[in-house]
């Protein structure tokens, strides 16, 4: 596994699409964190808050009436809802915010959609003493009040973000602006396998712990791989955190489900590589929802972490090789699947994490009883009732 | 011979150095932005920067981003622009550099950009987050058109950044003085003759500075070191200022000749 080359590139994505004034950076981050991925004790430090703060290792929990339910293949849920803030974010926020503090920066700024990746960043900071400014779209801190709140409690500055669409994206060109004026003192703590080389390849690392325990867990109950891995892809990094420890099993199915918003047909989605073209964004050659003019489209979907126009270049490249396969789940099917893990299962699941567990159920049904599906619960979905709520019809 | 390399001869023969004003694209709207084109000609600027607008501008200020949005809402796209650069250059010879962000430019095809911009009468381009390592394909199309590959070399620039910059780029280089988005925020750092030095062993081009730079003072001290100075945030500023005002483009037409008087 040699990816990404040495210009940061997965086949003929990712790589450095960023101002002059940050190119220097990077490459000082690239280096800083080669040498602390090969540092024993930082490798350690990183595992051992992993245990200690954040709960690691999280179950893999068999889904037994949701197996039965199907009358397919055998059903297993990665417990990533158990973590402390209740998603996998924290893997990459802890390493990040370790490295940052190796690297000598007192000030971490990050982006935030949902909130959160930023509850993450501002929990990590607050964890560690480091100042912590997150953006988030001006609509959303309006739709996450809740989060908005979280985060100041934890001792975060939160900056509504006015331009654009006033949402993720928005927020992320926000913090980049951060980023490139306050160099010196500041690290920007990138919330998932997107942007400029080297953050898809380290948020990756930070994040395959999933992957890595699930193959731990998976052998030891079952004493084989499963047959596929589920996981719900808006930038990526749940999904590469699972996918990558299993690339090179090629027995192994890796599925990513985008999100199909209202339909990929009418337009309102966020399947950037189900029904997107190649383009930069935010640093990086991905697939990208864009115009005839090359400008970056707006999105739509239930779930806020799916909401994004882009996605990983790492996976873009594994939907051009074939090595993962990429497919989308509407609203109203994520709700299908939201709803059915809680009833079936007593795990309310994030709407994000819903895309999954609804793809699952279809494959599930095409499989035999002797083969093995994970599903990656990649968060809880407490956050989420009061939209569920609302989409049911029932008023709180 | 490149309109630019001309412009910047014929300064250096005159004893005068540069001065580049910024225009967003189509902003306010495209009568006056034609006519501001007009009085910035004939102003006698060195060089005028056209902004392709782009939705997600992540190194500009406020500013520039507001532009960007009202010209994006308005239609404004890169065969309009090209339309607006062909008008332009039936009346002048001042040199055209276009200045946008990558993805429209990709999107658009490398080497379609440069052959459609170049029979539209552009001379060069500005991609602030194209670095050189990315560029070898926009760089094969644009040396086959002699049209110029602007690269920018920032405060952060390592030497041997510098070296690859100095080689990729023709026309002139854009030397982004202080760290940050644009902006009229803040007057050039006070390190910007060590910086050009520094970035003059690795170049005869020549080295055009910007950001921050939006009073006949700064022009001074920036011309002091470098070749020329580029004013954007504060011309755009300028422009949604008097937007409603009928002397709007004589308005632009002043601050240029002002900002031509310090160099």
């Amino acid at each position: 596994m040699t990816q990404p080359d040495a210009m940061g590139k997965f086949g003929e994505f990712g790589g450095r699409f960023i101002p002059e004034t940050l190119m220097t950076a990077t490459a000082e981050l690239e280096r800083e964190y080669y040498k602390a991925r090969d540092d024993e004790a930082f490798m350690g430090e990183f595992h051992g808050v992993l245990k200690e703060y954040c709960g690691r290792e999280t179950p893999l929990t068999f889904a037994k009436r949701l197996t039965e339910k199907l009358g397919g293949a055998k059903i297993y849920l990665k417990r990533e809802d158990l973590n402390h803030t209740g998603a996998h974010k924290m893997n990459n926020t802890l390493g990040q915010a370790l490295l940052a503090m190796r690297m000598g920066k007192t000030r971490i700024i990050a982006e935030t959609g949902a909130g959160q990746h930023g509850v993450a960043t501002a929990t990590a900071c607050a964890r560690y003493g480091l100042e912590c400014v997150v953006y988030m779209g001006a609509e959303d801190v309006q739709r996450q009040s809740l989060n908005v709140f979280r985060m100041k409690l934890l001792g975060a500055e939160v900056h509504a973000v006015h331009s654009g669409t006033k949402t993720l994206k928005d927020a992320t060109n926000e913090a980049i602006r951060d980023w490139v004026t306050n160099l010196e003192n500041t690290h920007y703590i990138i919330g998932s396998v997107v942007g400029p080389h080297p953050y898809p390849m380290m948020v990756r690392d930070f994040q395959r712990v999933i992957g890595d325990e699930t193959k731990r867990q998976i052998l030891a109950r079952e004493g084989r791989l499963p047959d596929a891995i589920v996981a719900c892809v808006g930038g990526g990094s749940n999904a590469m955190g699972i996918f990558y420890p299993f690339v090179e099993d090629k027995e192994v199915r890796l599925v990513g489900v985008e999100a199909g918003g209202e339909g990929v047909e009418t337009g309102r989605h966020a399947a950037s590589i189900t029904n997107g073209e190649t383009g930069v964004l935010h640093g990086s050659m991905s697939y990208l929802q864009q115009d005839e003019w090359g400008q970056i489209a707006g999105t739509h979907s239930i779930s806020a972490g799916l909401d994004y126009p882009g996605v990983g270049p790492e996976h873009a490249h594994f939907a051009r090789t074939g090595r993962a396969e990429y497919v989308a789940i509407n609203d109203d099917e994520a709700m299908t699947g939201f709803t059915t893990l809680s009833e079936t299962e007593g795990i309310i699941p994030a709407l994000e994490s819903s895309h999954a567990v609804a793809h699952a159920m279809k494959l599930a049904k095409t499989m035999n009883p002797d083969q093995i599906l994970v599903i990656n619960v990649s968060g809880r979905g407490d956050k989420d009732t009061q939209i569920a709520a609302k989409y049911l019809g029932v008023s709180l | 011979m490149n309109r630019i390399t001309k412009a910047f001869e014929e300064a250096a023969a005159a004893g005068r150095k540069g001065f580049i004003p910024y225009f967003t694209a189509g902003y306010p709207d495209e009568a006056r932005f034609m006519d501001i084109l007009d009085q910035a000609a004939d102003a006698g600027c060195t060089a005028i920067e056209i902004g392709i607008p782009f939705s997600d501008p992540m190194a500009d200020g406020p500013i520039i981003q507001a532009s960007s949005e009202k010209a994006l809402r308005a239609g404004v796209n890169m065969a309009g622009i090209f339309e607006m650069i062909r008008k332009f250059r039936a009346k002048y010879d001042t040199p055209i550099v276009l200045m946008g962000y990558v993805n429209p430019i990709l999107h658009y095809g490398y080497g379609k950009f440069v052959e459609d911009a170049s029979a539209a009468g552009a001379d060069g381009v500005i991609i602030p987050d194209l670095p050189p390592e990315e560029a070898g394909e926009l760089i094969d199309a644009a040396r086959a058109k002699d049209f110029a590959t602007i690269f920018l070399a920032a405060t952060t620039s390592t030497d041997e950044r510098m070296k690859l910059i100095a080689e990729a780029s023709k026309g002139y280089i854009y030397y982004v003085s202080r760290l940050g988005v644009t902006g009229v925020a803040q007057a050039p750092s006070e390190t910007l003759g060590a910086m050009i030095g520094r970035l003059r062993k690795h170049t005869t081009l020549p080295i055009a500075a910007g950001f921050g730079i939006s009073k006949p003072d700064h022009v001074r001290n920036t011309v002091a070191h470098a070749d020329a100075a580029i004013v954007g945030s504060a011309l755009v500023k300028l422009i949604a200022e008097h937007e409603g005002d009928a002397d709007l483009a004589t308005r632009v037409g002043e601050f240029c000749r002002e900002m031509l008087g310090a160099c």
